[in-house]
């Protein structure tokens, strides 16, 4: 499953798509996102898998902010460190 | 004593049963309860078929609501709530659901409920009370992608009741009412719609006319809704649950905007999450059975 968590507001669209199919539910994410945004909890299979807490999926863009250079190359702790590769930004 | 003012946005609360059932000769007895933030709903199921549903505003306690819906599905019956197998439940209250013995999220339980009801079902848009998501399911009903806004509450019920109660206008006659204009004021703020009070004041007082005004909040409502939609694409069958789903002035214009047809979910669109959750109970308790005997 793609889980997108987010929005989209005057300024732009922010939201944070996290595939449930290939998260392992290691919660290398959560130690690695300087913000804690991440937790691994059952799903409704009962299956482990990532989700971005509640209370933040409204701030995506502020919290993420200083992870997100405006110019250059960047490397987002989140997704660097996520081998299956589940953690994609869509801005 | 001051007159009571008519409650414009009150909505028709009722529950329902299979007269021609009894309850007796089945074996699974499942009970799915959706407490969204403006209804609550709640569907037995038997062997898998639908039994009986209730359909209830929310109150002030999520827990007395789920009570007084499921209540709504037993009364008359005879069927306690003990002789339920298995309650799943789901909805912005799921946690408040007391006597669930599991909770869905509403995403998972608003796919299959919509799935079950007409088995071509591959996108939900969820229009409910305080939030709307867009769903893609696969054929059994399970979520394959979904998105919601969590930033703005936009085409949400409680933003049509706030329109409902200010105008004056019984909530069910605002399609068929803003349907009927010859001409829509400029789309209103597309970022947030809950510009309900000061917006639909201003085209009021701009020379709009009370079923214009209703045109032009239903449109904005669509086309937010429309956006999000689109990032998931439209899959066919497509259905929309939830509360708004009753409002043809949002749907028609979302399926215009769209191009492609909402498809009718019997006997109730905005029962989805909760026949959803009776159908993940009704899975949950055939797994509890094959471990017991097996
Ligand atoms: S690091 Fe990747 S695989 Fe591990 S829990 Fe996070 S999202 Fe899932
Ligand atoms: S970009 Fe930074 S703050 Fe945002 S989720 Fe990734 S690690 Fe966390």
């Amino acid at each position: 499953m793609l889980a997108n968590y987010g929005y989209s507001d005057g300024s732009g669209t922010y939201y944070i798509t996290l595939d449930t199919d290939k998260c392992n539910g290691c919660g290398d994410c959560v130690t690695a996102c300087p913000q804690q945004m991440f937790l691994v909890e059952p799903d409704d299979y009962d299956d482990d898998k990532v989700v971005i807490k509640e209370a933040m999926r409204k701030d995506v863009k502020y919290l993420c902010a200083p992870c997100k250079p405006t110019a250059g190359p960047r490397e987002l702790p989140c997704e660097a460190t996520c081998a299956p590769g589940a953690i994609v930004h869509s801005w | 004593m001051a007159e009571q003012k008519p409650e414009f946005w009150r909505w028709h609360e009722y529950t329902w049963r299979d007269e021609g059932k009894n309850w007796k000769d089945y074996e699974m007895i499942t009970a799915g309860v959706d407490i969204g933030s403006v209804s609550s709903k709640a569907a037995v199921m038997v062997d898998g078929e639908l039994y009986s549903y209730s359909l209830y505003r929310t109150g002030s306690s999520s827990p007395d609501s789920a009570h007084k819906a499921m209540q709504g599905c037993l009364e008359g019956t005879g069927m306690t709530i003990d002789d339920i197998k298995f309650i799943v439940g789901t909805g912005y209250g799921r946690v408040n659901v007391p006597f669930a013995h599991k909770t869905v999220t509403e995403i998972a339980c608003h796919a299959r409920g919509a799935n079950s009801m007409n088995a071509g079902v591959r996108t939900i848009l969820d229009m409910g009370g305080q939030d709307c998501k867009a769903i893609l399911c696969d054929e059994r009903g399970k979520v394959q992608q979904f998105l919601m806004n969590d930033k703005c509450a936009a085409g949400t019920g409680r933003g049509m009741e706030v329109v409902s109660d200010l105008l004056s206008v019984p909530i069910g006659d605002i399609g068929p009412l803003s349907l009927g204009v010859n001409r829509e004021p400029p789309p209103v703020s597309s970022t947030c719609v809950v510009f309900a009070k000061t917006e639909a004041v201003g085209l009021l007082r701009e020379g709009f006319d009370v079923a214009e005004v209703l045109a032009a909040y239903c449109a904005a409502m669509a086309h937010r809704v429309v956006t999000l939609i689109q990032r998931v694409g439209v899959q066919k069958e497509f259905a929309i649950t939830g509360g708004i789903s009753k409002n043809s002035g949002v749907v028609k214009r979302i399926e215009k905007e769209l191009g492609v047809e909402a498809v009718e979910i019997a006997p109730d669109a905005q029962l989805a999450g909760a026949i959803g959750a009776a159908n993940f109970a009704k899975d949950l308790l055939a797994k509890q059975m094959a471990r017991a005997g097996g």
